[in-house]
């Protein structure tokens, strides 16, 4: 199972990276995204894949009395999937913004705060 | 819970049951505040008027919990709270050590100085848009990044900063900030995700996030687990956030296109948390690998110093000059990380606060002398010290402090670090320093000539500087005098900080007071 999952993240980086290194804003945004879950099956994956009872102590008891799964890394996926959907939404509107304002998509068009005819420094005083 | 009520629980032995004295209240505290006081000052987001004397408040507040926590530290040592009372490595803790409290402490000042400089620079348009609730909420995360003991937590706090940070570098929809913003955006989540990969890896060997947990524990693992792998991770990714060579394109894309104390602010903080982090992570986490990876952290810091210093004598555009020299001090800050002994470590870490001080007053002294001579372009600036006097002097005094000669504050890191270099033999190291110092005081001593000392007839479009916009420079400008003439106390903090983060023993046996050592 590990090992399914394992190519599996394997295979989401692959998409995200791939994405990722595409000049187009909106590629580079599925990116993320694809980034995002890849990271949380990680987690999952690395906090060990266990089929025992959910983490619920019964009422008459203080602890656990048979092995149950691992609660942490659900809790840390949930704080991840959080924070990667603000920053999706955020970014899907910077998206959008861009486009309305430089009128592209394309990151190697966008030179608005670096141009590309920039005047050097001049070298005498 | 109603059917345990029959058994009797020792609650000692998972929560701590001793009471929560005041001081331990001051760990938390500089988060608590900045948090509440951004929500209040989200509350007055109708009125904008009655947010500035807020924040005026919330930072004075600030800074005295910030003076009042390292005075604490510096008299009792590390100081934990445990939220929720769980004994940790259960519950999150917050570790203070002499460090964190430093760099909470400059934070302060400067998010102070910083916000009274906004109250003249910014309109009510910009404070309508949010400046101040992202400003605190963005303090609020670089201080929790400081104080946090959780590798997790730190996640969450880089989090924080960073979705704040985007609101403020995005503020006002510029064309130019739309287009900074997206670069800015796009590799500092990169460098976001890369951590929590790291942290997933490191969870999945060490099953805990506590890092003083993970501190004892990792000598213990060495053998067996990929520690080396963990370490490249957090380094990649903490470099990444501090704008190392070569994955620092992001700041000189984004530094220059915000508001100028948003750049000011930034420059003053951001890439520190970074370089923060690196020295928590690499420096206490994993030490050995660090030794190892040291000639390559070395490589990686004279590099970025030489680019940084490079890149600003290229400029034309104040601006983006001072991004390139934020890029060259993280190299400097980095060579301490490389060198790893004490006195690199303390000089890294002085370095760190000058340069914190030194080039928030940058920016706030680029944007004066932009709207008194009506242009940030070099080539069409001058006549600085006829319209403003205060500026006159606070640019030449402020630019070679970076580059670092007496009296200013940027001399004693620099020879710290130049010595510490050579003690290890490191010779190459300590010239890259010295270079670096030599071209960051000819790009920003050519800044001063043209825009100050050259003479010109008029000035269009050009300001006043004010009182209120100026204030903070002077501020800024006699603490880094103050810094350059009287360095002890500052030498001495950092070298018992410097000391504290070598001391992992020491540092557990705060966390787990009770526990038996493995």
């Amino acid at each position: 199972m590990e090992t399914a999952l394992a190519v599996l993240v394997g295979v989401f980086f692959t998409f995200a990276i791939y994405l990722l290194l595409s000049r187009h804003v909106i590629r580079m945004l599925l990116g993320v995204a694809i980034l995002g879950n890849g990271v949380n099956l990680l987690i999952f994956t690395a906090g060990r894949i266990t089929r025992e009872a959910p983490p619920i102590i019964p009422d008459h008891l203080t602890v656990p009395d048979v092995a149950v799964a691992n609660p942490l890394p659900q809790a840390l996926i949930l704080t991840a999937i959080v924070i990667s959907f603000s920053f999706f939404a955020f970014l899907l509107v910077l998206a959008m913004r861009a486009y309305q304002e430089l009128d592209t998509d394309d990151t190697d068009d966008m030179r608005v705060a670096e141009p590309a005819n920039d005047v050097a420094p001049p070298v005498s005083y | 819970m109603a059917g345990s009520s029959d058994t009797i629980v020792d609650l000692s032995q998972a929560m701590v049951t001793a009471p929560t004295t005041a001081a331990d209240w001051l760990v938390i505290a500089p988060v608590a505040l900045c948090l509440t006081f951004s929500a209040l000052s989200l509350m007055f987001r109708k009125d904008v008027s009655r947010q500035a004397p807020l924040a005026i408040v919330g930072f004075a507040l600030l800074l005295i919990v910030a003076i009042l926590l390292l005075r604490h530290v510096w008299m009792n040592g590390t100081m934990v709270m445990t939220m929720g009372r769980w004994l940790p490595p259960f519950g999150i803790s917050f570790t203070v050590d002499m460090l964190g409290a430093m760099f909470v402490l400059t934070t302060a000042v400067i998010a102070l100085l910083a916000s009274i400089h906004a109250l003249a620079d910014l309109d009510s348009t910009q404070l309508r848009y949010g400046f101040f609730p992202f400003l605190f909420l963005m303090i609020g995360g670089v201080c929790g990044a400081f104080l946090t003991g959780d590798i997790f937590n730190l996640y969450v706090w880089f989090e924080v900063l960073l979705i704040s940070s985007f609101g403020l570098l995005v503020l006002g929809s510029e064309r130019e900030q739309i287009d900074g913003t997206t670069k800015y955006a796009y590799l500092n989540l990169v460098a976001t995700t890369l951590f929590l990969v790291a942290t997933g890896y490191l969870y999945g060997i060490f099953g805990t996030l506590n890092m003083a947990d993970i501190a004892r524990k990792a000598p213990l693992l060495r053998e067996t687990a990929p520690l080396m792998t963990l370490a490249v991770l957090y380094f990649f990714a903490f470099g990444m956030k501090a704008a190392a060579f070569p994955v620092n394109f992001w700041l000189p894309a984004s530094y220059h296109t915000p508001r100028i104390v948003v750049s000011a602010l930034f420059a003053g903080l951001l890439t520190k948390v970074g370089v923060y982090a690196l020295l928590r992570s690499l420096v206490v986490l994993l030490p050995a690998e660090r030794a190892i990876l040291a000639e390559l952290i070395a490589w990686v810091a004279a590099s970025t110093m030489l680019l940084g210093a490079l890149g600003a004598l290229a400029q034309n555009d104040i601006r983006r000059l001072l991004g390139f020299v934020v890029v060259s001090g993280i190299g400097v800050m980095m060579a301490g990380l490389a060198l790893g002994s004490p006195l690199g470590l303390s000089g890294a870490m002085v370095y760190a606060v000058h340069s914190m001080l030194v080039m928030t007053a940058l920016y706030i002294a680029a944007g004066l002398a932009g709207s008194i001579t009506g242009s940030m372009a070099i080539g069409a600036t001058g006549g600085g010290h006829k319209a403003d006097p205060l500026l006159a002097f606070a640019v030449p005094a402020l630019r070679p402090s970076r580059a670092g000669p007496p009296p200013f504050s940027g001399l004693w890191p620099k020879a710290m670090l130049v010595k510490a270099s050579l003690d290890v033999g490191a010779w190459w190291l300590a010239g890259a320093i010295l270079l670096t110092g030599l071209l960051t005081s000819i790009a920003t001593v050519r800044v001063f000539l043209l825009a100050c000392w050259r003479d010109r007839e008029t000035v269009e479009g050009a300001t006043s500087g004010g009182l209120l916009r100026a204030a903070p420079l002077a501020a800024l400008l006699a603490m880094t005098l103050a810094i350059g003439v009287y360095p002890q106390p500052l030498l001495e903090a950092a070298n018992t900080a410097a000391a504290a983060i070598l001391d992992n023993a020491g540092w557990a046996a705060k966390v787990f007071p009770e526990a038996v050592q493995p």
